[in-house]
């Protein structure tokens, strides 16, 4: 934060860091100054002249140096003979901005006016309506009607396709840029662009396939009209029939907070449904963007093929049972078992399921395992990040290394967010096998061969120490060495060091080792146990690290850890779907218990099926890369018969006596705690 | 592949910019796209891109903005006669009119045997020769003034007899 | 004035050729500044020469090339020829018959800002000057005037052409530093101006032809010589654009401060058909409509002066006007054009140009009622003081003088109208 500044906004004087635009310190004056084309993420380019106002500023006297002065002692204020944009100019010391002058208002209805010659006024069947800021900004400011005549209106696609995702209804389009400055500035994928000029001028994709980016939803949340829309969420509901739930994205370790919309649909025989997701602002996590993944994935969930009540196994049939039965009949098995019982989970899980799931297990002797082929978490916990790390406020003297991930597939947000730290003056150490987009942010681009991450690291530490010792091989071929010298010195010389470490070629032991190099690396670099340096887990899936502070872990052999077990629990995992080789396995147990959303390939193969809750119609709490636990609410009513997976485990628990909290997701986190 | 047959050129322009600024080159190369059919395919705005390092909808939005290139075919020769007002104080709308009819086209459309399109074009910095026109094809940009339209139509002549002997 | 100093090629025969042009001491000034004179100097002359740029803006030259960032390198200059304006045509005579002086204009400059790259931006039309210049700058090159090491010094410079391609608004600077970096023609926001801001983020200096191509003559005779002419504020000659309805259109070198009067009947041969001058533009279709009465033709053509018929000089290109025109008809013209070359950047000019046409049609049509001329001015007056470049601004100037100056001709449009009243959408 630079030196403060003060001015007067509409008679309320304010103070705000240098470099803040005028628009924006209005705000934290209490004054709202309409804008379309501007957006605080972006860069401003006063392109809509809605944000017109009068700015007056103090005059220096050359002589003296000292503000001019009126009669009365005053600074007397110098006022240009423009209004202007409030959202490209930056304060300025004794500045006097008026946002509410006659002017002013005129011109705002003027911008409005304009604007609205193009548009084609069919708010009662747009998307945006309730919710649009055009809208908005018309009725506070706009003009009675338009002077335009109707006939002479350009009649535009109203349904353009500009992808998979993505419509454009060109009549509505305020060529604001906002969309194009998006994909341009903010993720660099300049997959829509501005065609014609003038009045003419209109959004347009030429790439192929289309409008295809990792974000490409974000824009239809940043659009200030009813111009883009999501092939899923077009003419599907309007804002004000909505509600809306907190919720955590469960597609990857960034965790990032979405808000859920639901609305009773006569599609799903009047039942709620979720009718979009958009982000929830965290700027911690995840800003305002989430990636489509996030925003389109989350069908699944109201699928129709969802297990909806428990089933078991009666020669060879597969047969609907109560919970009761099910329930009984798992508890009797997993009894008879006893330390025979292994229980297999994935980090698809919230903690509480997790905690209640390793609780039975151990408390009859079983064996638990992490479907995960990462290594690493328990040195996450160790080494990981430290509490308020924030990497939407890191820039220069930062350092990142990423290696072994392709952050923009495995983790978006955080591609993004790496990007932007670069951007704001951080470094950048990128080492991976292969080429991969972030490589055009890297300050140092490092590549090995597959299979010597760690290797590489030490190499990293090696240079460092003050008398090298001389580990030639692949590594150092392949790592042009200065290069490697240079990007550890930078990593090392730091204020904050973050590394995030992912999978990509790792096995389950060399993925381990690359995680102890890189703590080492943490270690001898001083950059352990702070806030904004650490390690940070590229996971598999959203909460594998809660999996790993639950006391889980991965399997070196998954096949001889699940073969003749006497009794196989196996949660929110599908191995035979995705290795057919372990159908054999699974078949070779006693007793296979899945609990699932669907019918998985391994579900087909169980003794019983326990019908599990999505993530929409429960609560919980996920461990993110940077272990930060994130609660999420349910969104829906409960599918069927289903049961959040904690309360599952609780219920067979409390048929062993194992004493579980079983209520509320809430409860259990106080035991956890 | 402006790649591969144009590859000599293409280095001549690159090299006139800084190597970090590649898009730079987007307009030239263009032209030499454009050199080729006469207009610019999507498969030449995808290759361009891919040379300068740019999507092909960067490319696209530069052939909509400026008015000298084309996404899609035309006549052989473009007939741009400037009717912008100090030309129209000098005859140039009647000039226009009467081209057209004589050719038996609107403007705006192409001749029959599809060798000439006749457009109405902004000022050409020529108002004290208006009548004026110039000529785009796939050789470049030619300017005739002080025209008739019988001179003008002697041109078009010419032109016709030169395609078909080229 | 007898002498010509930017047209000598109307003088010289076969200034276009560079043994002809170094014969007339063409590239000595160059020569002398690069080896005998530091950068700070040859900014100095031209600043005291009193140049103003004739792009239209009218900025003192020198002045520019001193606000250039010292702190910031690499510096560009970069020669404005994207002569759109309609009306205008000198810098395509200048290009065409005196190259070499304008282009030692663009290297002088490149010196004194120790630019080691220069660029110059044709308008895409000006197909074969460009390919006309690009071997004048490699006989240049070959004869040692540009290049590596010149004269010997560490000093190089190299030359550069650039085609637009049929967009008015590259015209303007921003916009022709973002279309010379390959992105749409758009103006950039200003301030940062291009001396701090400019080609590729690096300051750098944007001068019109005509301006640069004063400046060899004003290292070499000195800026005393250079304030001799034209008037005291508006110094040095200047190209007059004739064009419109008079005898002998044209080019006319003459000094600023010449009046409407001489150059339209002395040199321009009175007005065609021996008919009565109406009205003036002085900046192309970009100015107010003067009406042409005694006051207005002996108005000096300076920059100063024009402003008092309530119009500016712009880049002097005057376009005559007489009584067989209806002004509502020069307004059609002057929207279309601009309508068609708004950039779309910025609301105002985007959507006003477009409806202002659309009035005009009506207006033009006669199918419509003195409410529709009432809106149009309107529609102009909304447009003023928002936009985000000059583009929208100059198109309103041609609405407003005309309707207020000559609103008989829109009357009489209108007068017999069938139609009433427009309905009107709401
Ligand atoms: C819409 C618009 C069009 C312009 N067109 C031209 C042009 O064609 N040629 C030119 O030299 N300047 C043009 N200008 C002025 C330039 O922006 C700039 O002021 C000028 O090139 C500076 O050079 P000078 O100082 O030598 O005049 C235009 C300005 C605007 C706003
Ligand atoms: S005034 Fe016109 S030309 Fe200038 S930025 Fe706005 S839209 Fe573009
Ligand atoms: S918000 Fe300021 S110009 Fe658009």
């Amino acid at each position: 934060m630079g030196k403060l500044i003060s001015l007067e906004i509409d008679g309320n004087r304010v103070q705000v860091p240098e470099g803040t635009l005028v628009v924006d310190a209005a705000k934290r004056a209490g004054v709202n100054i309409p804008v379309f084309c501007y957006h605080p993420k972006m860069e401003p380019v006063g392109m809509c002249r809605m944000c017109l106002v009068e700015i007056g500023r103090p005059q220096i006297n050359r002589e003296t140096g000292e503000f001019n002065r009126n009669e009365d002692g005053s600074i007397a204020i110098q006022f240009g003979p423009k209004l202007e944009t409030a959202c490209t100019i930056p304060v300025s010391e004794g500045m006097v901005v008026q946002g509410f002058t006659n002017e002013v208002a005129r011109a705002r209805k003027d911008i409005i006016e304009f604007l609205l010659t193009s548009h084609p006024l069919d708010c009662p069947i747009c998307d945006k309506g309730g919710e649009c800021p055009l809208q908005n900004l018309t009725m506070d400011y706009g003009p009675g009607k338009s002077r335009f005549l109707y006939d002479e209106k350009k009649h535009l696609g109203k349904h353009v396709p500009l992808g998979e995702l993505i419509y454009l209804d060109q009549e509505r389009c305020i060529q604001c840029g906002r969309c194009v400055r998006f994909q341009d500035e903010v993720v660099d994928d300049a997959v829509i662009g501005f065609e014609q000029r003038g009045r003419s001028l209109q959004i347009v994709s030429y790439s192929e396939p289309g409008f295809d980016s990792y974000f490409s939803g974000n824009t239809t949340d940043i659009c200030p009209v009813g111009a883009l829309t999501t092939s899923d969420f077009r003419f599907g509901a309007r804002p004000w029939e909505m509600k809306s739930a907190a919720s955590i994205c469960t597609h990857c370790p960034v965790g990032c907070n979405l808000t859920l919309n639901v609305r009773r649909d006569h599609k799903s025989g009047g039942g709620f449904v979720v009718k979009r997701v958009l982000p929830r602002q965290n700027e911690w996590v995840n800003e305002i963007w989430i990636c489509d993944k996030g925003r389109f994935a989350h069908h699944y969930a109201s699928s129709d093929d969802r297990l909806t009540q428990p089933m078991i196994r009666v020669d060879g049939e597969m047969k609907p049972a109560t919970w009761d039965e099910a329930l009984d009949l798992v508890a009797e098995k997993f009894k008879e078992a006893g330390s025979d019982l292994q229980t297999l989970v994935s980090g698809r899980i919230s903690n509480e399921d997790l905690f209640n799931i390793g609780s039975i297990t151990r408390s009859l002797g079983g064996k638990t395992a992490l479907y995960s082929e990462m290594a690493g978490g328990d040195l996450v916990s160790m080494a990981g990040v430290g509490q308020g790390t924030n990497i939407s406020m890191l820039g220069a003297g930062t350092t990142i290394l990423v290696v072994a991930s392709d952050l923009e597939e495995e983790a978006p947000i955080n591609w993004l967010r790496v990007k932007q730290a670069v951007e704001r003056g951080a470094r950048l150490i990128l080492a991976n096998p292969r080429p991969t987009k972030l490589e055009r942010y890297a300050t140092h681009v490092l590549r090995y061969p597959y299979g010597s991450e760690a290797e590489f690291v030490l190499a990293m530490i090696n240079s460092l120490s003050a008398k090298p010792l001389d580990i030639s091989g692949s590594v150092f071929d392949t790592a042009r060495v200065k290069n490697l010298k240079e990007a550890a010195r930078d990593f090392a010389q730091a204020d904050n060091a973050i590394i995030l470490f992912g999978s990509e070629g790792t096995s389950l032991e060399s993925g381990q080792r690359l995680a102890q190099a890189c703590t080492n690396l943490l270690i001898i670099t001083d950059h352990i146990g702070k806030v904004n340096s650490g390690l940070i887990g590229v996971w598999d899936r959203a909460n594998t690290q809660g999996g790993w502070d639950m006391g889980f872990r991965p399997v070196e052999d998954l096949d001889s850890t699940l073969r003749n077990r006497q009794a196989l629990y196996i949660v929110a995992a599908d191995p035979a779907g995705d290795e057919p080789a372990l159908v054999e396995t699974l078949e070779s147990t006693e007793f296979l218990v899945v609990q699932e959303l669907f019918l998985t390939e391994t579900a087909k193969l169980a003794d019983v099926v326990l019908p599990a809750q999505a993530f929409i119609e429960r609560e919980g709490t996920l461990t993110n890369g940077e272990r930060r636990v994130q609660r999420f609410y349910a969104a829906v009513p409960k599918v069927g018969q289903t049961l959040p997976d904690f309360a599952i485990a609780a219920q067979i628990g409390s048929k062993l006596a194992i004493d579980l909290e079983g209520k509320s997701a809430a409860r259990v986190m106080k035991q956890i705690a | 592949m402006i790649a591969q047959k144009y590859a000599a050129e293409i280095e001549t322009i690159l090299a006139k910019y800084p190597s970090d600024q590649k898009r730079s080159a987007v307009m030239p190369l263009l032209y030499l796209a454009q050199s080729k059919e006469g207009f610019v395919t999507k498969q030449d705005m995808a290759e361009i891109g891919d040379i300068l390092g740019i999507t092909a909808t960067d490319v696209a939005s530069i052939v909509g903005f400026y008015t000298l290139y084309y996404d899609k075919p035309g006549g052989k020769f473009r007939i741009q006669v400037c009717n912008d007002l100090p030309c129209a104080l000098r005859g140039a709308d009647e000039f226009l009119d009467k081209l057209c009819e004589n050719l038996g086209i609107e403007i705006g459309q192409t001749t029959q045997d599809g060798s000439v399109t006749v457009e109405a074009v902004m000022c050409l910095a020529a108002c004290d020769k208006a009548p004026m026109f110039q000529v785009q094809s796939r050789q470049g940009l030619t300017y005739y003034e002080n025209q008739t339209v019988d001179s003008a139509l002697e041109i078009v002549e010419d032109l016709r007899n030169q395609e078909l002997t080229s | 004035m007898t002498e010509l100093i930017l047209l000598r090629h109307r003088d010289i025969p076969d200034l276009d050729q560079l043994e002809v042009y170094r014969k007339h001491g063409g590239f000595e000034p160059f020569r002398r500044a690069v080896t005998g004179m530091n950068p700070a100097e040859v900014t100095e002359i031209v600043k005291e020469s009193g140049l103003r740029g004739r792009g239209g803006a009218g900025f003192p030259t020198g002045l520019k090339w001193s606000f250039i960032d010292p702190d910031n390198w690499p510096h560009y200059v970069v020669a404005n020829a994207d002569e759109s304006e309609p009306g205008t045509f000198k810098d395509r005579e200048i290009m065409e018959g005196n190259p070499y002086q304008f282009l030692e204009g663009v290297a002088i400059a490149a010196y004194a800002i120790q630019a080691r790259e220069a660029y110059i931006y044709l308008r895409g039309e000006f197909w074969e000057i460009a390919a006309e210049m690009d071997q004048q700058i490699s006989n240049l090159e070959e004869a040692g005037l540009l290049g590596d090491n010149l004269f010997d010094t560490d000093y190089s410079l190299r030359i550069y052409t650039h085609l637009g391609a049929g967009a008015y608004i590259c015209g303007e600077e921003t916009a022709l530093l973002e279309s010379m970096e390959g992105k749409l023609g758009q103006p950039r926001l200003r301030p940062p101006f291009p001396p701090s801001y400019g080609l590729y983020g690096k300051p750098t200096v944007v001068n019109n032809v005509e301006t640069l191509t004063n400046v060899p003559l004003i290292i070499e005779r000195g800026a005393d010589w250079y304030r001799s002419i034209g008037t005291e504020r508006s110094t040095g000659p200047k190209i007059f654009s004739l064009s419109g309805r008079v005898n002998k259109p044209g080019n006319y070198e003459l000094p600023l401060g010449t009046t409407f009067r001489e150059l339209v009947f002395e040199h321009g041969g009175g007005i065609t058909d021996g008919r009565q001058v109406k009205a003036i533009m002085a900046a192309g279709a970009s100015s107010s409509l003067i009406i042409a009465n005694d006051e207005a033709l002996d108005t000096p053509m300076d920059y100063e002066s024009v402003p008092n018929v309530g119009a500016s000089l712009g880049s002097a290109s005057i376009i005559v006007i007489d009584d067989s025109v209806s002004i509502d008809w020069v307004l059609y013209k002057t929207l279309h054009f601009f309508s068609h070359e708004s950039c779309g950047k910025c609301t105002p000019c985007r959507e006003g140009t477009f409806w202002m046409r659309h009035i005009i049609d009506r207006i033009h049509e006669g199918e419509t009622s003195w409410s529709d001329v009432e809106l149009l001015n309107e529609v102009a007056l909304q447009i003023k003081g928002k936009c985000l470049c000059a583009l929208g601004e100059f198109a309103i100037e041609a609405v407003t003088s005309g309707i207020e100056r000559f609103d008989s001709d829109f009357r009489a449009r209108v007068a017999d109208t069938r139609s009433e009243e427009p309905t009107l959408s709401s």
